[in-house]
Formats: C-alpha cells, structure tokens, sequence
C-alpha cells in the first residue's frame, strides 16, 4: 500500500471511524436519548460516506455557470437529501416516543424499562395461574 | 391508457389516498376510504399477476426517464407475486380491523390510524415494486416508520408497546443504514442504482472487495429487517404488544417485503455466480434457518402471551423461509415464495383469531383462553384450524410448504435438513396443543361471561381459514406463480 | 493541498466531537455537540461541493433536530445513569464492523478520482443534459425533482409519515390550553423586540429559498425547514398559545397533507396528458417550460409538507410541556 492509497482512501477511514462511533453510541448506551443522538451521529457520517464519494478533485458544486468547468457528481448529493429527511423523520418518531416512554414508565433508561417489564409479565402470569 | 399506467396507480392510489384520508374527522369515513382503496390495489395486483404471467416482465419509466437515469418499476412474477400477498392482506385486514381497533386505540387517535395504515401499505408495495435499489430504502422506511407508529398505538392496552416499538425503531433504522451502506458501496463501484444494471455492472466485480462488502451489508441490513435470526430480538414484542389488527397485517406483510428484497439482492443483483453467494447460504443461511427453526420454537412454548407466543413461532416460520433460500434451487426458492403466500394466510388466521379473544377478555393468555371453546366457539375453531396449518398437518397450506423444503433437501442430498423440518413441526405441536388443551379441556374460571366475537371480525379470520384450506387442497395456482418466480430469481429457463 | 488539509482538519474535529459525545453523561452536552457534530458536518460538506445536502444538513441537524431533542429533555431526564452492562460485546461488534469496512475500502477508487465509476456512469448525463432536458442551471434540483422525482415523493411521503405519527403519538396528551402563557419568554424585551425584527427576513428567505431552488442551493425542503423556524421562534417567545393563534393546529394538519397532495396531483396530471406519472412536460408549451412548472410546483408541496411537518411536530412537543422555568436552563 503506497502513500498515495493512505491518502487516497483516508477520507472514508475517518468516515468510517465517525460511522462506528455512532454505531457504538447506539447499541452500547441505555439511556434513550443517546441512542437517537447516536443515530443520528451515525447516519450523518454514512451522509459523510455518499458525498466523500461524489467529490472530483478540482471540482465545484453542480450548479451550471454557463462556463465549461468541472462538476461535482449530483447524485450523491440528491440521494443525501432524501436520506436526510428520512434521518429528521425517524429521529423526530424516535423523540415522541421517547417522551410517551417517559409518561408510561417514568424513566428513559432501558435496562429500567426492561426491569420493569419482566417484573409486570412474571406478575402476570403467577396471578394468572392461581386464579 | 389505465392498463398501461397499472405499475404506478398500484402505489399511487394508496399513496395519494392516506394524505386525503388525514382530512377525514371521523374514523368510519377514514376507514370506509382505506378499504375501498385496498381492494382497488388488490384488484390491480390481480391485473398485474395475470399480465405478468402472460407477457413476462413490465417495465414503467417514472417520469418517463430511461433507465437508469431515471427511476424504473419493474415487475415480474417474483414482486407481482409479493404485491399480490400483500394487497390481499391489506385488504382482508381492514374489515376485522374495525372493531377490533376501536376497542384498542384511543378514539381520538382512530382516524389518522387508517392514514398511518394506508402509508405502510403504500411504502411495503413501493418497495416491491421498484426496480431500484435506493428507491427500495425510500419506501421501506415510509413502511418501516409507519409500522413503528402502528405498534406503539398498542399502548392503551399495555405500555409494552412503546418501548417495543422503540427498540424497533432502532433496530429497524440501524438496518436500514446498513443497506444504505451496502447500497452506497455498490454504487461506489458501478455508478448505478437500478437494479438490472446493477446486475449488468457487478459482472466481472467478483473479485472487488469494495463489492463483497456492500454484499455483506445489504445481507445483514435486510436481515435486520426481516428478523433473520439472531437479529429477531426487535420482532417479538413489536407483533405481542400491538394492537391486534396490526400485528395481523404486519406478520403477514412486512417480513415477507423483506424477503423479497433479500431474494432480489442475493439472486437478482448479485447473481448466481456471485462468488461468495454459495458460501453465505450454506454458512450462514442454512445454521441460522435451522436455528430460528428450533430455538425460536422453543422459546415460544415457554410463551404465557398467546401473540407473544405466535411472534416467536413467525421467527420459527422465517427460518423455514431462509432455508428454501439457502437450498439455491428452483424447489427450494418455490418453498420460500410459497411459503410467504402459505405463512400469510396462516398466521393471518391465527393473529385474527387471537385478536378476537383480545377483544372480549382484554387480553390473550393461556390463562384467559381456558374454557373458550364453549363459549368463542368459531374463534376458537378458527385458531385450531390456523394451528394444524401452522404445524403442517396435510389438506392446509402448512403442509404444501413443508412439502416443498422437504423436497428441496432431499434433492439437494440433505436427507438430515429433511429430518429436521419435520422435528421442528413437532415442536409447533406442543405449543398449539397448550392452547387448544387450555380451551377446550379446562373450564372457564367463575363467573365469566364471553360472547363469540362479532361477525365483522369473524368473516374475515374464516376467510382465511378457508383460504387455508383451499390452498392446501388445490396448490396448483400458487405453485405454479412460486415455481415461475424461483425460475425467474435463478435465471432458469421456463 | 490545502483542500486535503481542511478535510482532515475537519474530519478530526468531528472525531473528537463524537467521541465527547460518546464519553459525556450529562444530556444537554451531548445534545448540543451532537449539533455542533451536524454543523461541522455541513462545512465538511460545503468543502465537497454539496452545498444544497450542507445547507439541508445545517438547517435539519443543528436546527430542528436539536430544538426537538431539548423539547425532549425538558420532558423527560437532564442525565444518562450510569452503565449497568457489559460494553464488551457492543464493541466487538463495532469494531469488526468497521474493520469489514475499511477492508471493503481497499478497492476503492480513490477521493476524488475523475475516473471513478461514479463519475463515469450515469451521473454524467445529469451534468450534460440538466441545460436542454431540464432548462434550470441547479443540477442537484434538475435531478431531486424531476430525473429521481419519485424518490422526492416517496422523501415527502416520509416526513408526512413522520408528522402524522408524532401527531397520533403526542397529541392525545397535549394539555388543555390554560389561558396562561406560562412557557413564553415575552417578558424579556430584547427577546421580543428581536424575535419580531428576524421574524419578517426569516420568512422572506424561506421564499427566496423556495423559490430560487432552480438556479441556487435550495428548494422545498430547506424553505420548509427556514418556514417553520421562524414559527418555532414565534412560540419560544410567544408562547405556544399566541402561536397557535395565529395558525391553529388544524390548518397545519391541512398544509401537512395538501402538500404531498400537491406533489403526488402534479404526477396525476401528467396521465390526461397520456404521459408517464411525473413526466412534466406535457405541463407546458415545451417540454423545458413544463419541467420547469412542474419542478416548481413539486418543490411548493415540498415545501408546505416540511414546514407543516415541523411546525405540528414542535406544536405536539410544546404541548406536553411542564412548564420550564428560565433558571432551570
């Protein structure tokens, strides 16, 4: 691997070291609220990957000047934009949820939540078989 | 001209109906609306399977952009198939849902329900349809999103439902991004994204390594999504804790959307002769079919919920799905397209039947069913029906499945995969039993009293058993749509 | 030279910004890094030429996202607990899963690369007809509304699903209005006399955005997003109420749904003209004059659906509020 791969490629290594940080906010942290933001930190840096691959060197942002000059591909950036609506719209589902959580189990914390769940189905079934 | 623009009206109707149903107030109008609208799509599903079968593939240009410049419907007997499941789910639903969801969400919520439903209707059928691969992510997660809404409107009956529908949530979004990984890297090293050229470009790629990657991760963010064992842990509570009628149109439909994107992936875009695609179904696909077969049937007589119990007999049902796959021959992949039919219909019946015994006692336990089939005779008839099917017993659909996994095994010279199917139907056995012992053999406890369901719910669950059994008697018609789409899906000549 | 140097620069500060967020127990911190971590995404996206995805990413990121997520926290809790599990396993996973990727990286064609299949297949079409097919000089529009149409409805379609949802999650407990504006900031003059100055440019750029989406960065949804901002600045200082007043919940539920009605209608008409669904030039006398109606009416649904979107959200938000009191922030 030459010099010019390391500098070639480190762009999408960082992204990737942003993307796994957020990968592991989500899936090793029980407070609720830091899975969303770690969502979140995660599909931004896979928006990172899209538009890293779309960049040309010594080009300008698709927008036509008349000129001839060199663009940028488009469609990363079009495919971006949708992803991130879909990245608000989720986050946005995830918050509500998040705050009905909040009203029906008093803490936003998912081991609690997970505690409290057990401790009402064993309840319900020792109340259901003596019944 | 409207046979022409069939492809589109199939999303568009439902698409443009759910922002025309936010303006209804009140729920009846809303649901008289949703249902019109779902039958109409069934109807042209229908249209659709019958052209399909007739004339080979359509192709519609959006916006009338060539591809792949543009974004392409295209349909074939394997998607039109999987419309067809799930339009006529949709549509079947509706009528039971009624009741069923007045008694279980909050009145205020009851109109924009059936908006949310037609979203999810419209997002899982634009996902099937679509001939490109990011347009597939843009309609999954309006499904995806609609469904977690869906889900957590169980909370006035449980709490549960919400942090189910959040860990699905996540679970569901992490997947989600995985394929859009998978999706970018693939790009990365083609320049497309309609899925036919995708096809076309990743010949010769075989080596690429980028590729193997973008293989690798749309296999596990499909798998998320279509609950592959060991990463079902979102699907359990999601199907218990939500309201009834959804956990029927959800077990009938959004796994079996998935599946058919893996399907389309792994045979369709990638190919045959991808390298690594023999490997991945025999090293991984088959171990996890056959431990979803076991584990998740075990784990399910354990199960004191009856939905909760069925949700992890669906996990079991998956594994007998991803093992037609892992076969890679035209009998295994028509006992998976078959069995996406067969499992609809059948879990279909017993979500229904179970959601009527929600309905009149509030909940569904061994507990709360003991003495029922005195006095919800027809629900409970319906469930047993829905039972003997789900374990395989001959003259229902179960048994057609079953049939054709077995046959695939024994073809493929896997006498042992063959021996396991029918000791994991066993299993299926033991937790039915329990419920059918729990009704008909126990008395129910002082001073109950319980009413059949009502008919607008009962219709449609013996609908479905009928249908079970119609389909398990005469399996000419699904076997012949299941074997076109395996041939279509393997590159093999009719 | 300079141009590597600032992505890296940039690229390490979003590093660091994300391990902080990683490490930091207190919410608002971690709340307001993660908008620091979008805003620095959007200069790292300016620097690639995505100056439309920046300034998305900008106003959704660090904007909306981070006012709902401190909505969330006034309701909910202001600390994670403290761990309770193993992390082992969680960082197993992570990290071979970033270590397929950086293997997958290893075919990559290199940042930038002209050559690259990216830039050779497809795309160049975009660039070279976007003048004579299309007619507008903003590429990334010509393509998000008209080429790849149909994912733009199927995006509007999801923050629809997304409005729709909060409203069927939060809106049954919104609380009764009480007459009292307990959560307004009125009676801070310089907040009021200020809100009331940037109200009217904010507006007035949310239209220019709109409708300069064809020749610059823009369109429906970053107008949609500045749209509801200005409203959002409304009720922070006004109060839920007098914001309410001047657009009640039920209209914003109508835009909510007029929008992808519009966007979705647009695609309809184009069947009376026996054209495909979304093919804009039957909308004109020529085929560049109807692709541009077209791109701009869809680009108006776009925007009524976001804004909408944003504005009910933020109404169902609010609505749940215990009142905060100014010491507590």
């Amino acid at each position: 691997m030459s010099l010019d791969d390391v500098l070639g490629l480190f762009n999408y290594w960082m992204v990737i070291v942003l993307m796994m940080t957020g990968l592991y906010i989500v899936v090793s942290r029980g407070n609720l609220v830091k899975k969303i933001v770690g969502l979140n930190i995660f599909q931004t840096s896979v928006f990172l990957l899209y538009i890293s691959m779309g960049k040309v060197s010594g080009g300008t942002a698709p927008i036509l000047t008349g000129k001839p000059e060199v663009y940028s591909n488009p469609l990363p950036h079009v495919l971006i934009l949708t992803a991130i609506v879909v990245g608000v719209a989720t986050t946005a589902l995830g918050l509500a949820l998040v705050v009905r959580i909040k009203n029906a189990y008093g803490s936003i914390e998912e081991d609690e939540i997970q505690t409290m769940d057990l401790v009402a189905e064993s309840e319900a079934e020792t109340t259901g078989h003596r019944r | 001209m409207i046979a022409y623009h069939l492809p589109i009206l199939q999303i568009v109707v439902p698409l443009i109906a759910a922002p025309l149903s936010a303006f209804c107030r009140r729920a009846g109008m809303a649901w008289y609306l949703a249902l019109i609208i779902c039958a109409a799509s069934f109807a042209i599903s229908v249209a659709l399977l019958v052209r399909v079968l007739d004339e080979g593939h359509i192709s519609y240009l959006l916006g009338n952009w060539a591809a792949p410049w543009g974004i392409e419907y295209r349909i074939d007997a394997v998607n039109a198939f999987v419309l067809l499941i799930i339009s006529g789910m949709g549509t079947m639903v509706l009528p039971y849902a009624r009741v069923s969801i007045a008694d279980e969400i909050e009145p205020h919520n009851q109109a924009l329900f059936y908006t949310c439903y037609l979203l999810c209707f419209a997002g899982l059928l634009g996902m099937v349809i679509t001939g490109d691969a990011f347009n597939a992510f843009v309609f999954m997660e309006i499904s995806s999103l609609a469904t977690y809404v869906l889900v957590a409107l169980g909370a006035k009956r449980d709490r549960r439902a919400l942090s189910a529908a959040f860990t699905y949530l996540v679970m569901g979004t992490i997947g989600a991004t995985f394929f859009v990984i998978g999706i970018g890297l693939v790009y990365m090293v083609t320049g497309t994204l309609n899925m036919a050229d995708l096809a076309a470009r990743l010949q010769g790629l075989e080596q690429n390594r980028t590729a193997l990657v973008a293989f690798a991760f749309i296999v596990t963010g499909i798998g998320l999504k279509l609950a592959l064992f060991p990463m079902h842990l979102w699907l359990p509570n999601a199907y218990a804790f939500a309201p009834s009628a959804v956990t029927v149109f959800i077990a009938a439909t959004a796994t079996k959307a998935a599946v058919y994107l893996m399907l389309r992936f792994l045979f369709t875009v990638f190919g045959t002769d991808y390298n690594v695609l023999g490997l991945t179904l025999t090293y991984m696909f088959t171990p996890l079919a056959l431990a979803a077969m076991f584990a998740a049937s075990t784990v399910a007589i354990f199960q004191f919920e009856i939905k909760r119990m069925l949700a992890y007999s669906s996990v079991a049902q998956l594994g007998y799905t991803v093992l037609g796959i892992s076969f890679a021959s035209v009998t295994g992949l028509t006992a998976t397209m078959i069995h996406l039919f067969n499992h609809a219909l059948m879990k279909g019946a017993l979500f229904m039947a179970v959601g009527a015994i929600v309905l009149r006692h509030g909940a569904a336990t061994i507990d709360s069913v003991r003495g029922l089939g005195r006095t919800m005779p027809w629900t409970m008839a319906a469930f047993v029906a829905g039972g003997l099917s789900l374990i395989g017993v001959p003259l229902t659909v179960g048994f057609i499945s079953k049939w054709y996994l077995v046959a695939a095994s024994l073809e493929s010279g896997r006498w042992p995969i063959a021996v396991l199917i029918v000791l994991s139907s066993l299993i299926g056995v033991i937790y039915i039993w329990r419920v059918i012992e729990a009704a008909y053999l126990e008395k129910p406890p002082e001073g109950r009293t319980a009413r059949e369901a009502p008919l607008s719910m009962l219709i449609p669950t013996w609908g479905l058993v009928g249908a079970n059994i119609y389909f398990g008697i005469d399996a000419e018609l699904t076997s012949r749509v299941a074997g076109a789409a395996a041939r279509l899906l393997l590159w093999v000549a009719p | 030279m300079i141009d590597t140097t600032i992505n890296f620069a940039l690229l390490l500060f979003l590093a660091a910004t994300a391990f902080s967020i990683l490490r930091r127990t207190t919410l608002f911190s971690v709340v307001m890094l993660s908008g620091v971590f979008s805003f620095v995404s959007a200069l790292l996206l300016v620097h690639l030429d995505a100056v439309d995805v920046a300034f998305t990413e900008a106003a959704v990121g660090a904007g909306i996202s981070t006012v709902l997520m401190l909505s969330t926290l006034a309701l909910t809790a202001r600390h994670e607990a403290p761990a309770s599990r193993s992390r082992a396993l969680p960082l197993i996973v992570v990290f071979l899963t970033g270590l397929a990727l950086i293997y997958g990286t290893l075919d990559m064609p290199h940042f930038g690369d002209p050559s690259a299949p990216v830039h050779t297949h497809v795309a160049p079409r975009y660039i070279t007809a976007t003048a004579t097919e299309i007619g507008i000089p903003n590429i990334v529009t010509a393509v998000l509304a008209s080429y790849r149409g149909f994912d733009t409805l199927g995006e509007t379609t999801v923050i629809f699903t997304a409005g729709i949802g909060v409203l069927l999650l939060l809106a049954g407990t919104i609380r009764e209005p009480t007459g009292l504006r307990i959560t307004a900031m009125d009676h801070h003059l310089v907040l009021r006399v200020v809100t009331k100055v940037l109200i009217g440019p904010i507006l007035l750029f949310a239209l220019y955005v709109q409708f300069h989406g064809d020749y610059g960065p823009g369109g429906g949804f970053q107008a949609g997003v500045i749209f509801a901002a200005a409203f959002i600045i409304y009720a922070l200082v006004f109060g839920l109420e007098a914001a309410r007043r001047a657009v009640p919940g039920r209209a914003v539920r109508w835009i909510l749904a007029a929008g992808v009605l519009m966007y979705g209608g647009v695609g309809v008409v184009s069947f009376f003209f026996g054209k495909n669904y979304l093919d804009y030039s039957a909308l004109g006398a020529t085929a560049t004059a109807g692709q541009h109606l077209g791109i701009l009416l869809v680009e108006f649904g776009v925007g009524m659906t976001v804004s909408a979107v944003m504005v009910s959200t933020y109404y169902a938000f609010a609505g749940q509020n215990r009142p905060i009191g100014d010491e507590e922030w």
